[in-house]
């Protein structure tokens, strides 16, 4: 048995612990991500990488870089295209797919709809939740044993319990009650054919982290991540685009803002926020400095009910 | 908060720990924490303001921030492990905050596997219960380098410095009969905020930092590099591209420092084969360093062709760890199916998988008295000191010296779940 004694200001023990000078907290996040890549890459025979342009998942694919290069990604990349993407975004994911040399499959929500395994419940049904069926489709033809994806635990509230590697049974189900417990830095990625994992490596990234990320590797970006003028109607407390496939409604008043997207997804459910920041430093300057949540400014979807994310993640949703 | 002219600083990252039971006011505590360095955004907290109300509250409930599942709310409890993020402008940190209920053991040792600091919240009015002599031993167990003690509800104790030096002198004496090395204690109000980023005005009395200044000031453990060098394969970089024939003998062993540092030229010894050979680059995309160090992820390239494939590790040559067929450890068992002393289990350890089988058990600790007691079997939340036999070598060292090649997991390949958890002793 040690003894202990007290030294200045109530600390009493030793200190053992040196500090790095210059292992920053990006530092810190990036390292931990290509850790996880490559744990993906060394424990499933055949995963995949979720890319659909937006910005969490251009900062992927940098990280994918920094783990995987001068070799290849050992995973392709996969887009579930809603058919209501921004031209700017999808237009960003092929260049930056190509710029790469990566493989890039796109399936659309349309083929799906097409097949018959979505049916919509009216023309102008948000088509961002069908994606769930066609991402399980997707994983089925290509026989996926685990899909990387930018989603981050900031997001939401049920995301704050999500592992890294989170487990799904062979309907992609999440079960919140059956994951794995996660410790260190130890994953374990086993699954029996039909199951599936999903893996998060910017978890521990919040919004601020993904826009400094942005800056620092001085990342290109889908053009309505900074700010431009559009036409919008403001609809339950959020902007809504006009666009052909979000018109106004009659007794509307259509305005031409200065906004910015700070999520992007399927048009009729991202809706943009105010703002001149038209750099990534502005945009970095204005993040750390806003009063409202990511998802709670833009993603009209979420708004449907507190528990909405949790329960289209038990439906297989990312 | 930070000043203007620190804003270029960045002090990395801190992950702590909380623990303690809503009774405590721990999700009270995060709540502040999260709201005072303005984490908390408008809509969360009209969010929670209304469900506030609802529920007949006269004061903002900032623990409901805390509770993320449906079915947690339903039933007014937390399950699982929940991350929460904030930061400072200067260092961000990243809260594991555990339940206290249920599944105690199994989810505070989840939380406090990667935590550099512990913070252990005790009722001013009750004192050192059974249930701080638990948080502060399973946090001496995951040798979590700092423990904050502190001692909350202060209000209710008329802000009494006497009630706070006689909890202190109580927990100290514990605290010294487990082995803690270091440990603080400060006193606060979550409720009113005091010492947590604001000092107050009732508590003049204690001269030591607030909760936030031991945060931006707690050093971090992962950028440790007095200890010896670790580097686990992850993966093994063969480019093969025929477009580029410069990369044609390019062999890249990829993984991240685990401890130590290491620089081009050193002398290394590659495991399992005992090979020795000497550093030649170390890489991250086109850029080469000079050295590197604990928590990097890096591509190492060295002198000789030797086949080299994940799973092994390469180390100093002067700093050898253990070539294990044999491990004692630590062991906590989280599945509801009880550990069975006649099966094989699979050790995943590192980047390594070696097959196992109990070779005894030694004792089960009670982590309410800390007495050793006979077991011949291990149930949920156990905590055991056991022996393994392995089928294949691990390269190891004790858990207390590194946590990253001292640490394993126990899988049962029968439905590949993670079954338990162990520190090597």
């Amino acid at each position: 048995m040690q003894k202990l004694r007290y030294n200045d200001n109530n600390v009493i023990g030793r200190q053992r612990h040196k500090m790095t000078k210059g292992f920053t907290h990006l530092d810190w996040l990036e390292s931990e991500a290509i850790h996880i890549l490559r744990e993906v890459a060394g424990q499933c025979a055949n995963p995949v990488l979720l890319f659909s342009g937006g910005k969490d998942s251009i900062c992927m694919l940098r990280v994918a870089e920094k783990a995987f290069r001068p070799g290849r990604f050992p995973f392709p990349l996969m887009h579930i295209d809603t058919g209501h993407n921004y031209p700017e975004v999808t237009g960003i994911r092929d260049k930056r797919a190509a710029e790469l040399g990566e493989r890039l499959i796109v399936r659309s929500v349309e083929d799906s709809m097409r097949r018959g395994t979505v049916v919509l419940k009216s023309p102008f049904e948000s088509r961002n939740k069908h994606q769930s069926v066609t991402l399980l489709e997707t994983i089925d033809e290509f026989g996926f044993d685990a899909c990387i994806g930018g989603a981050r635990r900031d997001e939401e509230k049920s995301r704050a319990k999500e592992r890294i590697f989170s487990f799904r049974d062979e309907f992609g189900q999440w079960d919140p009650k059956n994951q794995r417990p996660e410790l260190w830095d130890l994953y374990n990625a086993r699954r029996f054919n039909g199951e599936n994992m999903r893996v998060f490596p910017i978890s521990n990234w919040t919004e601020l982290d993904v826009w400094q990320y942005i800056a620092r590797e001085r990342l290109e970006l889908p053009s309505i991540y900074y700010a431009h003028p559009r036409r919008i109607v403001r609809r339950n407390g959020a902007l809504q685009p006009v666009t052909d496939i979000t018109p106004a409604y009659p007794e509307e008043i259509v305005e031409t803002l200065s906004v910015r997207f700070r999520t992007v997804g399927d048009i009729t459910c991202t809706a943009p926020v105010e703002s001149y920041a038209d750099t990534v430093e502005k945009v970095v300057a204005e993040t750390a400095s806003v009063t409202i949540t990511e998802r709670g400014a833009t993603r009209l979807d979420d708004q449907t009910s507190e528990a909405s994310m949790e329960q289209r993640k038990k439906e297989g949703y990312f | 908060m930070p000043d203007q002219e620190n804003a270029a600083v960045d002090n990395g990252l801190l992950r702590f720990l909380t623990c303690g039971s809503v009774d405590d006011g721990k999700s009270t505590l995060i709540g502040r924490l999260l709201y005072d360095t303005k984490a908390i955004l408008a809509d969360a907290l009209n969010a929670i303001e209304r469900t506030s109300k609802r529920r007949g509250l006269t004061a903002i409930d900032l623990s409901l921030l805390t509770d993320g599942l449906q079915a947690e709310r339903e039933q007014g409890i937390t399950i699982d492990v929940a991350y929460r993020y904030f930061s400072t402008g200067t260092r961000k940190y990243i809260i594991a905050d555990a339940p206290g209920h249920e599944q105690y053991t199994r989810n505070m040792v989840t939380a406090a596997s990667n935590a550099d600091l512990a913070l252990i919240l005790i009722d001013a009015r009750k004192g050192l219960l059974s249930q701080t002599r638990r948080h502060a031993f399973l946090s001496r167990l995951m040798r979590i380098p700092h423990l904050v003690v502190t001692i909350n509800k202060m209000d209710l104790v008329a802000y009494s410095q006497d009630v706070f030096e006689a909890i202190m002198r109580e927990t100290l004496e514990f605290a010294a009969r487990i082995g803690v090395e270091e440990i603080r204690f400060l006193p606060i109000s979550a409720l009113n905020g005091d010492m947590l980023v604001e000092r107050g005005t009732h508590m003049d009395w204690y001269k030591g930092p607030t909760l936030l200044e031991i945060l931006e000031n707690a050093e971090v453990s992962a950028t440790e590099h007095a200890a010896p060098f670790r580097f686990p394969v992850q993966y093994v970089c063969r480019p093969r591209d025929a477009t580029r024939p410069e990369l044609h003998d390019y062999r890249g062993f990829m993984g991240r420092i685990e401890s130590g540092r290491v620089a081009v030229g050193d002398a290394v010894t590659l495991l399992p084969s005992g090979k020795e050979s000497k550093i030649r680059d170390i890489r991250v995309l086109e850029n080469s360093l000079p050295s590197a160090a604990a928590g990097q992820s890096v591509t190492l390239l060295i002198d000789d062709e030797i086949d080299i494939s994940r799973g092994d590790m390469i180390v100093k040559t002067s700093e050898l760890p253990k070539v294990a067929r044999q491990i004692d450890a630590m062991l906590c068992w989280f599945s509801e199916t009880p550990l069975d002393p006649r099966r094989k289990y699979l050790i995943h350890h590192t980047t390594r998988d070696a097959r196992a089988i109990l070779s005894g058990i030694d004792a089960r600790i009670d982590i309410d008295t800390m007495r050793h007691e006979y077991a011949e079997t291990l149930r949920m939340n156990d905590i055991a000191q056991v022996g393994f036999k392995l089928a294949q070598p691990l390269f190891v060292d004790a858990y207390a010296d590194n946590r990253a090649t001292g640490a394993f997991i126990v899988i049962d390949e029968s439905t590949n779940n993670t079954v338990g958890a162990g520190m090597i002793v």
